[in-house]
């Protein structure tokens, strides 16, 4: 906890202290409506003016047996009162429901962190189950913690004896004290739950009455322990935000919506083809849900299928898009080669999980950038750009569609797990400031040849079936870099296949200037990234240099081409140090394509990089 | 979408591309392309409407001899483009042009699912029986024993009959000729046009330099009478050079078995009357093999259902009556929005 000078909150009541920012993690039971709890905390807080980052942490098992330390689900969120980048390091707090919610979470959380726990939930049985073989509760295993073991069912069963449940009902209502009694912890207004709640069971004022009671339940709780001075409590100040409208959005929604707005600007149908794969599937169920908006879904029968079809919806003149993770990206990598080779636009978003093989799904990695910019065969280029934050997915994928139509060429949008599931609050943009030339097909027969080019961006025309005069044939096999009818000629694939190259390298033009992030474009130290570990990286640099360390950020949104300024600004630099969740692939890029020393920062263990982290190594490299 | 523009008619010529055919000289695919071009021009399509798609074989050169759109993708995957193709611009009319490897080797699991989504398109499977792109080695339908390059003491693995494929696979529309019965085949690329969903059609074809006369047990002139059997909707299952010996059905067992009429008090009644509606029935005639049986040849099932396409279309629409498109800026303020 970041905290300021404590100060006088109520005469009557003792003092709430200030802190500049929290991180709460709610866990428990996969059927204990975590991350219900956690999105109304999250919604609370926003309503607060925080601003704040959220991660929710599912269990891999789809119905994990009860109590099992598998079976945990978590949503964690920091919010505050300054500029939050990421879910946060380490808990400030943990609301555990169950003593497997304990056990898998208690080593994250910070030294002298709150714990909120169940304790009728620390039965002998349960304990077992969880893998403990003595009571966390009863020795000092738990010593560097604060505990506040609270009867959640017994509280919650009184707070509705009234109501007319049965047990069963009453108890599903457990979240909602859980969430009163941290809404008293930070004062805050439960009144937009309270309405939510009214609106969601509407047609169920029985069921809405009896969650808001249990709600006050936990909060006239908090106030009792207030009153007894056991427990210290906090206020947390609104953040200074940029004026606008807001809402909240997972990476995996503002991909969606800006793959609608880029194909909606370029005046294109979209189509998705996709094949379900965690924590890809996401972006094909939003996009399912967007008919109205000339949007197509097409789950194929395996992912060869669902790049091949995109393919087959570009060619028939839509916006072909398809969805995948790296096994699933692997078996598309031959249609990607075709896409290239008959040079048609095409998106392909890869939400990168933890590998090879089928790895960890639902942990998060960045180790398919070599896959995105080199997994090919032949000289096979193409665009690859990463997402640094959900909200920055929305730009990223109106980017892509920009590239793919302007370059007639496939483009790689490189997110994961992490950035797909995880929400900050979104300062709504209005979609008319994007820009994306609108398509116009080539219609005109006269002089028409499919391989003519546009000069300045090397894309070829397109033109498509149900044109009259324009019949052609396009395909795999090696074109007349005019015609586009087979040629086996030694000098035309030497001329396509540096066509092909010169086109992908020239998207770099339209880059704007690279500029270090945070710091100085000239300095002892920069630390680069790309993709999802931006926040972590932001606040690590930002901290150093509250420190007067004179560390710079350099953040690349174009993995390929990269911007062609990437070497004389890291050239300005003593140390350039990359950090990425993987063993040095942005790494072997960069000195590849620019000559600098570059060293890597490097971890592949599932979890994001912490900001201490980054610190630490940052800070070791400066002193020696 | 598109416009179709009033064509003067186009002959078989119109369709013919400027390209140099690299097909083997005697390659039984010169027939069928010249069968596909000139009925293409009695159907009075319009070549600016038309694609072709292939994956990759000697079939799949096909697009590159059309003077329509055409496409030559991957191998195995031009039922998945395809797909994509007709979902992106229903209007067109979509040939795929496949062979027994591409569709039922590498490309089998996409053909299986063009199927049963019953995409409008028409799926043309040229089976010779051999790999020829990659010189001679056996393929699904080969018959076992073949030997080749990869078996030289001769294959092991069943072979797939693809008709009965096509069937288990839920295909609406199901259909047999030969690369030289130019009439015949004429009439089923006709039928397989007008068919709405996939219209699967199995060519046999001769690949003469791999596979020479593999199918000559049935296409032989001396024997082509007593082994081909030409199924049309309404009418007996006859055949023979004298026309006279027909399939009935034993009630026993549920099989077909070959009578004569005029012998043992057979008489024409006693003959089964081809119903392309009748699945059952279809399914018992693609299996149909020589020398026991005649190859049954024609349009062996037809029960047309609404495509995939318009099912999708007709769901987008249903949407965009339920809730119109709004502006995407409403889109993206739509649910809980709040203002700092």
């Amino acid at each position: 906890m970041v905290s300021s000078t404590a100060v006088k909150h109520d005469g009557s009541k003792p003092e709430r202290r200030y802190l500049e920012s929290v991180v709460v993690r709610f866990a428990g039971d996969s059927g204990d409506g975590i991350q219900l709890t956690g999105s109304q905390f999250t919604q609370t807080t926003a309503l607060a003016r925080n601003d704040l980052a959220t991660f929710p942490d599912y269990p891999a098992e789809i119905r994990a047996p009860a109590g099992t330390t598998f079976g945990v689900s978590a949503f964690q969120i920091n919010f505050g009162g300054r500029d939050i980048l990421t879910p946060g390091d380490e808990p400030d707090v943990l609301v555990a429901l169950n003593p497997a919610a304990l056990k898998v979470n208690q080593e994250t959380l910070k030294p002298g962190g709150l714990v909120i726990l169940d304790s009728m939930s620390f039965t002998d049985r349960n304990m077992r189950k969880a893998g403990y073989t003595a009571n966390p509760l009863e020795d000092d295993s738990l010593g560097k913690f604060r505990i506040i073991p609270v009867d959640i069912a017994r509280l919650t069963l009184e707070a509705l004896k009234e109501m007319g449940l049965s047990q069963k009902e009453a108890l599903r209502c457990k979240n909602l004290l859980t969430l009163g009694l941290v809404y008293w912890l930070y004062d805050c207004d439960r009144q937009p739950t309270i309405d939510w709640l009214e609106q969601k069971f509407a047609s169920r004022p029985e069921i809405a009455k009896a969650n808001i009671a249990a709600l006050n339940a936990g909060h006239a709780y908090g106030e009792t322990m207030e009153l007894d001075g056991t427990v210290e409590t906090y206020t947390v100040p609104a953040a200074d935000i940029a004026p606008g409208l807001y809402r909240n959005v997972t990476g995996a929604e503002a991909l969606a919506w800006g793959l609608v707005a880029g194909a909606r600007l370029a005046g294109l149908k979209l189509f998705l083809g996709s094949y379900p794969i965690t924590p890809a599937s996401t972006l094909l169920h939003i996009l399912s849900r967007l008919k109205q908006y000339d949007v197509i879904t097409f789950q194929a029968e395996d992912e060869i299928a669902a790049v091949c079809s995109a393919i087959g919806a570009s060619y028939a003149g839509a916006l072909g898009i398809t969805s995948s993770s790296g096994p699933g990206v692997a078996l598309k990598t031959e249609a990607l080669g075709l896409a290239i080779s008959v040079e048609l636009p095409l998106v392909l978003v890869n939400s990168q999980r933890a590998g090879p093989s089928t790895g960890m799904p639902t942990k998060t990695e960045q180790s398919d950038l070599y896959q995105a910019v080199f997994g090919r065969n032949a000289d096979s280029p193409l665009a690859v750009l990463a997402a640094r934050a959900p909200t920055d997915c929305f730009d990223v994928a109106v980017e892509a569609v920009r590239i793919a139509v302007t370059y007639m060429t496939p483009v790689i949008v490189l997110t994961d797990g992490y950035i797909a599931n995880a929400a900050e609050p979104w300062l709504i943009p209005d979609v008319g400031d994007f820009k994306v030339p609108p398509i116009e097909f080539h219609t005109d027969a006269e002089g028409f040849q499919p391989y003519l080019r546009n000069e300045k961006t090397l894309a070829r025309a397109w033109a498509v079936p149900g044109t009259p005069g324009l019949e052609h044939r396009v395909g795999g096999i090696e074109k007349d870099s005019q015609t586009g009818n087979i040629s086996y000629d030694p000098e035309n694939h030497q001329r396509m296949t540096d066509v092909r190259a010169e086109k992908i390298a020239r998207i770099a033009e339209g880059f704007a200037p690279l500029v270090p992030e945070q710091g100085n474009a000239k300095g002892p130290m920069a630390v680069v990234g790309w993709g999802s570990t931006f926040g972590a990286i932001s606040r690590a640099v930002s901290n150093m240099r509250e420190d007067g360390l004179d560390v710079s950020h350099i953040h690349l949104r174009h993995i390929w081409p990269l911007p062609r300024d990437l070497g004389d600004l890291l050239r300005g630099f003593d140390h350039v140090i990359v950090a990425e969740m993987n063993r040095g692939q942005l790494l072997t890029l960069v000195r590849s394509e620019t000559l600098v020393d570059a060293e890597g920062l490097n971890k592949v263990t599932g979890l994001p990089f912490k900001i201490s982290e980054i610190e630490a190594r940052v800070r070791a490299r400066l002193e020696n | 979408m598109n416009v179709v523009t009033p064509v003067d008619k186009l002959t078989a010529k119109d369709f013919t591309s400027d390209q140099e055919v690299r097909w083997c000289p005697g390659c039984g695919d010169y027939a069928i392309a010249a069968a596909m071009q000139s009925t293409l021009a009695e159907l009075g399509v319009s070549r600016e409407n038309t694609v072709f798609v292939s994956g990759i074989g000697c079939a799949a050169r096909f697009p590159y001899y059309m003077a329509t759109y055409g496409f030559h993708t991957i191998h195995g995957r031009a039922p998945a483009i395809a797909t994509g193709i007709k979902l992106a611009n229903p209007d067109l009319d979509i040939w795929v042009v496949s062979g027994d490897g591409d569709a039922l080797s590498i490309g089998g699991n996409h053909l299986f699912h063009l199927l049963r989504r019953n995409v409008d398109v028409q799926f043309l499977l040229f089976n010779n029986e051999i790999y020829g792109l990659t010189k001679g080695q056996y393929s699904p339908t080969s018959r076992v024993g073949t030997r080749s390059p990869s078996t030289p003491m001769g294959s092991l693995d069943t072979p797939v009959v693809a008709a009965s494929f096509a069937l288990g696979s839920g295909a609406r529309f199901v259909a047999r000729s030969v690369d030289t019965l130019r009439k015949p085949l004429s009439q089923v690329l006709k039928r397989a046009h007008a068919h709405r969903g996939t219209s699967f059609v199995e060519i046999f074809q001769n690949c003469i330099v791999y596979n020479d006369g593999v199918f000559s047990d049935f296409t032989e002139k001396a024997v082509a009478a007593d082994n081909q059997l030409h199924v049309e909707d309404g009418k007996p299952l006859l055949f023979g050079s004298e026309g006279n010996r027909g399939l009935r059905m034993k009630s026993d067992t549920f099989e077909l078995e070959i009578v004569t009429v005029g012998e043992d008090g057979v008489s024409e009644s006693d003959v089964l009357v081809h119903d392309e509606k009748n699945r059952l029935l279809a399914t018992m005639l693609a299996a149909l093999q020589p020398p026991d049986f005649p190859m049954a040849l024609g349009v062996i099932y037809c029960d047309p259902a609404p495509g995939y396409e318009a099912n999708v279309m007709a769901q987008i629409a249903q949407a965009k009556a339920k809730s119109p498109a709004t502006d995407l800026n409403a889109l993206l303020r739509q649910g809980h929005t709040w203002t700092v």
